[in-house]
């Protein structure tokens, strides 16, 4: 008799936790959900108003569902900004940045880590040192030595710092040589293989993941760079996107909400695609580059 | 004895490209930077030497003050809070219920957004007359501020914005989380211990070294913050949003005062260093290093 008792006992504490696991669930859902809503809210406003017409846009309280849906909006920005020109110019820089990332970097990570040779390591302490200098620091002095080279209104200084080795690139990809067997190279030294050779045809192929995280982040910092073509680019035509969209509203901000919200939204637009593409390089991405400590 | 040769000229030349840049478009403008801060240079005649008469000069100049305080405003409430925020969505993010990969997207989407996206987007919300934050503040009964517009509430303003792009810091505290050994929490239990327990014995102590990279990161991209209110307010209203590098912007590329834009950009490397270090040595005895 006992026994059972306690048994029932037992029963009933299984059954409210299981009941509290239940309601904290719930709980949980509900927060989560908040914190959905409110993080989606702003970009949800952003198209909303993208789509208005001129006369909902100015109302108190604000309209949520855009009536007529306007998509002309769209058109008419691509028009009053040359929106096809600044997506040329940030394409070009884009992949220019891309590819300049991916061959450099990934040459100074092979060194880094492939390699034996004498201050090796403390050239690579300098590297990580680099990473902690801020720009405001070198960028006056920068713009001289680029002014002197007749680099600056061209597109160059805003790719050239991929094209040679970028820091946080070189520590990410070295990171990822570094656990590739030593043996592949040896193997590949005793066929008669030069350094570029392994470099080219054994690591690179084995090293996909990580070289996707470079290339996504440096299309991604590129794409979204303001203060660089801000400091250097000088004539209209070559602006980039950032830059475009910042004198457009400089220009004319305050009044055509329905156009600015139209082109952010399009500026937006590739961005996000990369990223439910690509979601796990990114979230790779950014806890790989946690990891330096 | 040929074999370390050929290495060493291997690898020289596969770090070239980087050892070239470094040189010519780092080392060398940041040691020139510390000559014109030191000199008075306007980018059209030859830097003249001033001592430390930049320094000096920033010394007694009340905009300096103004642009420091400004920044040092917006890190000590952005970066704490931002941390607490990231971290709460980390441990919420972190539990077992059906659909998260959606919601983990949803959160993150924010940070994956241009700067310049953001600046344009917020300034919208922020409308004082036809902004949506103030219409959802007035459904609540709650008359909203004249966000952008008013000096008392303009770095609040681009504080609570900084919130909707936390997404880095909280990922790398999930990945922190992640990491916890699932064992410590069950020994816990069969303990007694509680949640609130748990989260202060174990889970805090595991993400501490995630914690001090986030709050070291926060920290360097704090007092720089350029972007936002260059675009949002260009350093007003009445300085309010006037920035440490805002205002080393406008020496150097609008005056054209080189050397003092320079001796400001020196000051500023020397702040963060020493704030990076005094945050190593407080935390030096409270981050757990598994396996150290």
């Amino acid at each position: 008799m006992f026994k059972s008792v306690n048994v029932r006992l037992r029963n009933n504490r299984l059954q409210t936790k299981g009941k509290i696991k239940a309601i904290l669930r719930i709980w949980i859902y509900i927060v989560l959900i908040i914190g959905a809503v409110s993080f989606i809210l702003p970009l949800a406003w952003m198209v909303s108003t993208s789509l208005k017409v001129d006369r909902q846009i100015f109302v108190f309280p604000p309209v949520w569902l855009p009536n007529p849906v306007r998509w002309m909006n769209y058109v008419d920005a691509i028009n009053y900004i040359p929106f096809l020109t600044y997506t040329l110019n940030t394409l070009y820089v884009s992949t220019l940045s891309v590819l300049g990332a991916l061959i450099f970097s990934s040459l100074a990570a092979y060194g880094f880590s492939r390699i034996e040779w004498p201050g090796r390591n403390l050239l690579f302490i300098l590297v990580l040192g680099t990473m902690m200098i801020p720009l405001p620091v070198y960028v006056i002095p920068l713009y001289v030595v680029f002014r002197n080279l007749h680099w600056t209104g061209t597109f160059k200084p805003l790719y050239l710092r991929f094209w040679f080795g970028y820091p946080l690139f070189i520590f990410l990809l070295r990171q990822f040589f570094m656990s590739i067997p030593k043996e592949l190279s040896d193997a590949a030294k005793i066929d008669g293989c030069s350094e570029l050779g392994i470099y080219w045809r054994v690591i690179l192929p084995l090293s996909k993941p990580a070289l996707a995280v470079v290339a996504l982040f440096a299309f991604l910092y590129s794409w979204q760079d303001f203060l660089t073509p801000l400091i250097f680019i000088t004539k209209q035509k070559m602006f980039t996107l950032s830059l475009g969209l910042q004198q457009y509203q400089a220009q004319h901000g305050g009044t055509e909400w329905n156009l600015l919200m139209a082109a952010s939204t399009l500026m937006l637009l590739p961005i996000v695609v990369i990223f439910f593409l690509a979601q796990k390089t990114f979230i790779q991405g950014i806890s790989l580059t946690g990891l330096k400590s | 004895m040929r074999q370390r040769r050929k290495n060493l000229r291997n690898g020289l030349l596969f770090v070239m490209p980087w050892l070239i840049g470094f040189s010519f478009f780092l080392a060398y403008p940041t040691i020139a930077s510390l000559y014109y801060s030191l000199s008075v240079y306007d980018m059209f005649t030859p830097p003249k030497w001033n001592g430390f008469g930049n320094y000096w000069e920033l010394f007694h100049d009340p905009i300096f003050w103004i642009s420091l305080s400004n920044t040092f405003y917006y890190a000590i409430f952005a970066i704490p809070l931002g941390q607490v925020i990231a971290l709460l969505l980390a441990l919420l993010l972190n539990t077992k219920v059906k659909a998260m990969p959606v919601f983990r997207t949803i959160y993150f989407l924010p940070t994956i957004v241009p700067p310049v996206v953001i600046a344009i987007l917020w300034l919208w919300i922020f409308n004082t007359r036809y902004g949506v934050l103030n219409a959802l503040l007035a459904g609540i009964g709650i008359r909203g501020p004249n966000w952008l517009g008013d000096p008392a509430w303009a770095k609040p303003a681009l504080i609570l914005m900084s919130f909707w792009t936390v997404g880095q810091p909280m990922i790398i505290y999930l990945a922190g989380l992640q990491d916890v050994p699932q064992q410590l929490y069950e020994a816990a239990e069969l303990d007694g211990a509680n949640w609130w327990q748990k989260t202060l014995r174990i889970t805090l102590p595991m993400v501490s070294p995630a914690m001090l990279l986030n709050v070291i990161i926060g920290l360097i991209w704090a007092m720089q913050i350029f972007t936002l209110p260059y675009i949002m307010t260009g350093g007003g209203p009445m300085r309010a949003t006037t920035f440490y590098a805002l205002y080393l912007y406008e020496n150097a590329f609008q005056f054209f005062k080189m050397g003092y834009a320079s001796a400001m950009a020196w000051l500023l490397f020397i702040i963060i260093l020493t704030c990076t270090l005094i945050i190593f040595k407080i935390s030096s005895k409270k981050i757990y290093y598994a396996g150290k």
